[in-house]
């Protein structure tokens, strides 16, 4: 299974994401630029945190308009996983991948610290090596996670079980303190918390590994 | 282009004394240096390049006092930043800068170009920035709105910029005393790691080289910063506004992934980079020049600009930000462009290396500076200051001696001092994780990091110890050295090497030159003793407003190296039945300590000598234990105390403390410096006693969640859970006064 880790100008946690695939995990991944147009040979793409162009206008915005999100979209498309982290479920928002959107922090400050999520759904390719309602310390570091959906959306979401994970103690005023969203088909989430800041206990936690195992074993069985 | 004055008028109308270069100085640069007279345009760059800011004019003669040598020292001060061998090819590259006008009057441009600045500072000599710290210093924000306001976007600044960057911070130090009311300080420290063999210099040189620009436009922001730096605050000049730069931490990304992937993958297309920093193109270049022995021909036309009609003055001393000068080898010039484009920054041709010692200047097609290189530079009139001891020095008050009735009172009023009380609200809004390295975040003795790919880490701190300068210069300067050193080897790691951020109030003030002198004196005996030697550092003068000085404050930036990080010392206890240590003596002198300032409301008296040779010894026998795996946690004692280390370590753990300490209670309020409270398992107390002979048990862990401290005349007796809440709420609770 091989893993491509998007880069674009501004990202800063690709580092991150490609040690906790490459060094931890040890599955073959690469750095794909930005500016790539095609993701043939991938199985899984991840969008990883950061301040893609400064998050100018609005976190994900510009990002938009990449030349690899086309190469993205078709990746979801095809039932591929793609998962966006931090910025990156921000990107997913605005590229129309997931539905919603992430507004700034209720208290309008940059919040990192270590949060506590609730696995909301355990049967989604990034969750299955989860128990629904196990609790994972994965740290978190935003400005703008504040989820909104309206309530129609919201419904529908809780319907469907998009929401794969939930803050215990809601930090930055997410509605229904929503921390990740899949899509309906299940192959695309978005989270702002960080998993791939949360793969070796010397750094604090390795609650964010099942999530990349699950990643693993469901293209194993596939 | 037109000048804005012939040099005959201003030799007759002394503009220059409003750009802080003396008339002294000017006769000096027109007989003696140039044997004419400077024009508008050189007379500017004169003004700005022999500021303090960038000549150390001033501080240049006692800077000399430190020791800068050391067998693991690569570069010592007079770079970028100061580079230290770590072993296996690596190094550590750092240093900090002030910012601290900027900071006064916009907050959060100043603080968050004060970071911008010193990533530079360390990206420009071919590491990778890992960490940053910051130090600050505010006034008290009880009862100033303004104060508060202050503090909520110095830490915005340091935070939006380093997050942008992705960069952690690791700490810092965050300090309040009226004495900063008008002129707060803000340090940025920044620590980068790299391949030895991709050492870079700030270099110009090979006539025929290329000098290229590359990075964001030149605007008209802060234009005469480091002059603005290098004078006192008054009621009269509260527009300098314009002076403060602002800060783009995208482009800056940009940069320094440009940067890094030029001197890492082609070395041999550059002869030398430097940031521009303060007084912009002018000192970057000039400093480049100087280094590389060369002269300078620059075309300003070719400068990128933000905006029409600047003239040449405003284009040399621009200081906006994420701009870096190159010295490119002739032929590589399209090569380097190459990297730049990509990155969607400017990069152009400005200029080349010629073959006299001149420092050349052409704009709208005249020479607008024909001057010697080095009279920019090394030429510059060092100005040793008129020092006279401080009146208030030659009396200090007698001594102080509390009286303490009700200690559990005490301790609870000292949690809640901001000084002293938690900093999550400051912590909560800086990454501490991004670049998963970091084993030890801030809010302990040190912020600790990862070597990646080694079994090293890295830890780092910033201190100051204002007050006792204040009380003693010489002492206090030992201590803030101490204070640091105590605080790495809490964290399990060896001293290697200091930088410092020296501030000061105006040196043309006798008092202030002979605190500027002494403190000095203090920081480089404690360095020699330590082994830690001076590898980078920054002056910052003038910190006065309306001709009220802040305290002498220095500040301490230290970095250790701990050979094997699973030896990485927490802070907090780890198991129930440890015994409990006291490593250092408690004192009865609270001159200058934090129980003082409660229940004094200020601060005096005279402060004990130091045994410098005893704390290094100490320290390194606690060192050893550490290092062979003896120590469970390891705290040093500082402001307010053995309580307050005491409450620090139980915070946010389930355990309590039982000791008995000998002495008057009073005494766990002290201040005594290098002291430790050490925890240890049962079964290696021996051998932890045998190491470190000079501990002293005081008592164990246990699981009453309670700091229970016996002592001669008093029992402290306080439930953790109720401290906590006092500790956690305090700066939340301040912030939200309405006052």
């Amino acid at each position: 299974m091989k893993f491509a880790v998007i880069v674009f100008p501004g990202s800063n946690c690709d580092i991150d994401m490609y040690e906790a695939l490459h060094t931890v995990l040890g599955v073959e991944v690469d750095y794909v630029s930005y500016r790539a147009e095609s993701l043939a040979g991938y199985d899984a793409v991840m969008l990883p945190g950061g301040f893609s162009y400064g998050d100018y206008l609005r976190a994900g915005a510009i990002a938009r308009f990449a030349p690899i999100i086309p190469a993205v979209k078709k990746m979801a498309a095809a039932g591929k996983l793609v998962l966006g982290v931090c910025n990156g479920f921000q990107i997913l928002t605005e590229i129309g991948l997931l539905p919603g959107a992430l507004k700034q922090n209720e208290s309008q400050q940059f919040v990192a610290e270590t949060s506590t999520l609730l696995v909301a759904n355990d049967q989604t390719p990034f969750t299955h090596k989860y128990q629904v309602n196990q609790r994972l310390a994965i740290p978190i570091a935003h400005g703008e996670g504040c989820y909104y959906a309206d309530q129609t959306l919201l419904d529908e979401l809780e319907r469907k079980q998009q929401i794969v994970f939930r803050y215990v103690n809601n930090p930055n005023g997410s509605v229904n303190d929503i921390a990740g969203i899949c899509n309906e088909e299940g192959n695309v989430l978005g989270m702002m918390p960080h998993p791939e800041r949360a793969v070796e206990a010397i750094l604090g936690s390795a609650d964010g590994l099942g999530l990349f195992q699950s990643m693993v074993e469901k293209q194993v069985q596939a | 282009m037109k000048q804005a004055m012939t040099p005959e008028e201003i030799k007759e109308r002394k503009p220059y004394l409003d750009w802080s270069l003396s008339e002294k100085e000017y006769d000096y640069i027109s007989q003696k240096l140039l044997h004419r007279l400077p024009n508008y345009t050189e007379v500017g760059l004169f003004s700005a390049m022999w500021s303090e800011h960038c000549s150390y004019k001033k501080s240049k003669p006692v800077l000399r006092l430190f020791p800068t040598k050391g067998e693991r020292v690569i570069q010592g001060p007079g770079e970028g930043a100061g580079v230290v061998d770590i072993d296996d090819g690596q190094a550590v590259v750092f240093k900090a800068e002030s910012h601290n006008h900027p900071t006064t009057v916009e907050p959060y441009q100043g603080a968050a170009t004060g970071v911008g600045g010193i990533l530079r500072d360390v990206f420009s000599m071919g590491a990778r920035p890992v960490a940053i710290l910051d130090s600050e210093h505010f006034g008290e924000i009880k009862a100033d709105p303004v104060m508060r306001y202050k503090l909520a976007e110095t830490v915005k600044g340091v935070g939006d910029y380093g997050n942008c960057m992705g960069i952690p911070n690791l700490g810092g130090e965050t300090f309040f005393d009226a004495c900063y009311q008008g002129n707060i300080l803000l340090n940025a420290m920044c620590v980068g790691l790299m391949e030895t063999k991709y050492l870079e210099q700030g270099n110009a040189s090979g006539v025929g080289n290329s000098v290229m620009y590359v990075g964001a436009d030149t605007g008209r922001d802060g234009i005469h910063g480091a002059t603005f730096a290098s004078a006192d605050f008054s009621k009269e000049h509260e527009t300098q506004r314009s002076a403060v730069q602002v800060g783009d931490p995208f482009m800056e990304k940009l940069l320094l992934e440009a940067c890094l992937e030029l001197i890492q993958n082609h070395r041999e297309w550059i002869v030398g980079i430097q940031d521009m920093g303060a007084a912009g193109l002018v000192s970057s270049t000039a400093e480049m020049a100087t280094e590389g022995g060369a002269g300078m021909e620059l075309n300003l036309d070719l400068v990128p600009q933000r905006e029409g009609g600047m003239s040449a003055y405003e284009i040399m001393l621009s200081e906006s930000q994420e701009r870096m000068v190159i010295c490119v080898k002739a032929g590589h010039e399209a090569d380097v462009k190459e990297i730049f484009d990509r990155y969607q920054l400017h990069c152009a041709v400005i200029g080349k290396i010629i073959d006299q010692p001149r420092y050349i200047l052409h704009h709208d097609g005249q020479v607008v500076c024909d001057l010697p290189v080095t009279s920019l530079t090394s030429d510059v009139l060092e100005q040793p200051g008129e020092e006279k001891k401080p009146a208030r020095l030659n009396q200090p008050a007698a001594k102080w001696e509390p009286v303490v009735k009700d200690a559990g009172a005490i301790l609870r009023q000292l949690l809640a001092q901001p000084t002293l009380a938690d900093k999550t609200y400051i912590t909560r809004q800086y990454d501490s994780q991004v670049r998963t390295n970091t084993l030890v975040k801030p809010g302990s003795d040190s912020g600790v990091l990862r070597v990646r790919g080694s079994h090293k880490a890295i830890a780092m701190c910033a201190d100051t110890a204002s007050r006792y300068v204040y009380l003693d210069p010489e002492i206090g300067g030992q201590r803030s050295v101490v204070e640091a050193a105590a605080n790495i080897v809490a964290s399990g790691a060896t001293p290697l090497a200091i930088t410092d951020c020296l501030n000061y109030g105006d040196p043309n003030d006798p008092e202030i030159y002979w605190e500027l002198h002494h403190s000095v004196m203090g920081i480089a005996k404690a360095c020699e003793v330590l082994a830690t030697p001076v590898v980078s550092g920054n002056v910052s003068l003038y910190n006065e407003n309306d001709g009220q000085a802040i305290y002498p404050s220095p500040m301490i930036g230290m970095v250790g190296l701990i050979k094997n990080y699973d030896h990485t010392i927490p802070m907090k206890p780890q198991n129930l039945g440890d015994y409990v240590y006291l490593v250092g003596d408690l004192t009865d002198n609270f001159a200058g300590s934090e129980l003082q300032k409660l229940l004094t409301g200020k601060i005096s008296g005279a402060l004990d000598q130091l045994d410098l040779a005893k704390l290094h010894r100490t320290m390194e026998q606690l060192l050893k234990a550490e290092q062979t795996g003896l120590v469970a946690s390891c705290h040093d004692l500082s402001e307010g105390g053995l309580a307050t280390a005491a409450s620090e370590m139980l915070f946010g753990t389930g355990f309590g403390l039982k000791l008995q300490v000998p002495g008057p209670i009073s005494q766990l309020f002290s201040e005594p410096a290098g002291s430790f409270l050490v925890t240890v398992a049962k079964e290696k107390a021996a051998s932890f006693t045998k190491q470190v002979p000079q501990a002293r048990l005081l008592g164990e862990v246990t699981n009453s969640h309670r700091l229970e401290i016996t002592t001669d005349d008093q029992v402290l007796n306080q439930n953790m859970n109720d401290l906590e809440k006092i500790w956690k709420e305090a700066i939340p609770c301040l912030m939200k006064s309405k006052a």
